[in-house]
């Protein structure tokens, strides 16, 4: 669950990487805050990950 | 006249940054404060080589990691090979360059004592030296790097660069090590381990605040690149924010616990200090009070939720003040600026803390852990890290408790 967690928090900071880099204009925020989301949701799995009993 | 004026604004943003090891100082004694009476000499130790590490880091090769300056790749990426030599070389001892060179690290010295608080009464001297090296070296530069291309983000006294980055980092490391012995019972539920000396916390707290006051002001001057009549509008978001978020954490654990509690008010007032960083030089004093609430009330919320929910054991509260209200802060900046650009540069800011920089010192402080442990040992823990490491007691001439607070 850690290791998903931080492959997620990897792949969202990867989409607002991309999405600065290519799109342009109104393209890139809402790309940029679905990064954040799935950096959020990746987040929640870290923490889930480190509670004691978690599945590892 | 220009010349003068010039001159005389380096000199004043020069004084601000020597007020910035107040809070270093104020930081230290947080720490030594919160922690155990018989780790507390390791502890202010620890500070002490933390910050010479710290400094020294950054100067062999934490400004050259942090680079970005020339050349650039055609597409505008900046070349991931040092561009600035190693120890300094190359650095234009001028205005300002060599003012921004001076906050960054004081800065970095201030961040590095962040994981301390975190993790006190557990982690052995030279580990924390040893993880100072790649904090100050390589986690804090490359964040750096990453958010220098962002055009209107906005990070004066450093929300993010110096206090989120460095509350990241002390959640990884708290993790890698885990609870102290006896904190949490087989039920889960913690016990409290109350600080040994509230005094030190909360003067170091005003110590902090001069500090604060330095940082801010300097931040906004050679970072935001304000003018130095707009020190007075940061002197008053800093202390307004400070002020009530203070407030804020003493009402909501008045609320929660019936009373006030001591360490929660110093955490909230460092929380408000935090959270004002990054938007000091443009917050209204209106805005800088509403960022202070918050971060007041997250501080609160985020310890008491970290403790008991996620069961980690943070006995300075240094991932709710430094990485929860630093992000906080970034994103108050963004919110208040009022313009859709430097929030979505914000929100940029946030995303590389959380999806590149948590990682990354993650990984990074797994790989040392393996390489050399962070954890004293469990004789050591129970002796206490003043003895097992330094040989001597902070305290000799009074009576240490025992750990009469913990059940057996």
């Amino acid at each position: 669950m850690k290791l998903s967690g931080f492959l997620l928090l990897l792949s969202g900071w990867a989409i607002v990487a991309a999405a600065l880099k290519l799109l342009h204009g109104h393209m890139v925020a809402p790309f940029i805050y679905a990064g954040l989301a799935v950096e959020i949701l990746g987040l929640v799995l870290v923490f889930r990950g480190h509670l004691p009993g978690a599945v590892k | 006249m220009d010349f003068l004026a010039q001159h005389f604004a380096f000199g004043v943003c020069l004084l601000f940054l020597v007020l910035v090891p107040f809070s270093i100082a104020g930081l230290a004694l947080m720490n030594a404060g919160l922690g155990r009476s018989r780790s507390a000499a390791h502890a202010m130790t620890t500070a002490l080589c933390v910050i010479a590490t710290a400094m020294l880091t950054y100067f062999a090769f934490g400004s050259a990691v942090q680079g970005g300056h020339e050349p650039r790749f055609w597409n505008g990426w900046s070349n991931p090979v040092p561009s600035q030599d190693f120890f300094f070389h190359g650095v234009p001892w001028d205005w300002p360059a060599a003012l921004q060179i001076i906050l960054l690290l004081l800065g970095v010295s201030l961040a590095s004592l962040v994981p301390l608080g975190a993790v006190s009464d557990r982690l052995r001297f030279g580990s924390a030296c040893a993880s100072t090296v790649l904090f100050a070296g390589l986690i804090d530069p490359l964040f750096l790097r990453a958010i220098s291309r962002l055009g209107a983000f906005e990070d004066a006294g450093g929300s993010g660069f110096i206090q989120a980055v460095a509350g990241l980092t002390a959640l990884s490391i708290v993790w890698l090590l885990g609870p102290r012995q006896g904190k949490y019972l087989a039920s889960g539920m913690p016990a409290a381990i109350p600080a040994h000396n509230q005094v030190f916390v909360l003067f170091g707290c005003l110590l902090s605040w001069i500090g604060w006051l330095g940082l801010n002001s300097a931040g906004a001057m050679i970072r935001a690149g304000g003018r130095l009549e707009q020190s007075i509008l940061v002197v008053v978001n800093t202390s307004f924010a400070a002020a009530a978020a203070a407030l804020t954490a003493a009402v909501t654990t008045r609320i929660r616990f019936r009373r006030p509690d001591a360490s929660l008010v110093g955490n909230g007032w460092m929380a408000g200090l935090v959270a004002s960083s990054a938007g000091c030089a443009t917050l209204k004093p209106a805005t800088a009070i509403i960022t202070g609430i918050v971060a007041g009330v997250l501080v609160v919320l985020s310890v008491e939720w970290f403790e008991l929910h996620l069961q980690i054991d943070d006995p300075c509260g240094s991932v709710s003040v430094h990485a929860v209200c630093g992000i906080w802060g970034l994103l108050a900046a963004g919110i208040f600026s009022g313009s859709a650009e430097r929030l979505t540069a914000q929100v940029v800011a946030v995303a590389t803390l959380l999806g590149f920089v948590f990682p990354l010192a993650y990984g990074l402080n797994w790989l040392l852990n393996r390489l050399i442990p962070y954890r004293v040992s469990p004789d050591g823990e129970r002796q206490g890290l003043d003895l097992h490491e330094l040989g001597a007691d902070a305290y000799p001439e009074f009576v240490v408790h025992s750990d009469e607070f913990l059940q057996r």
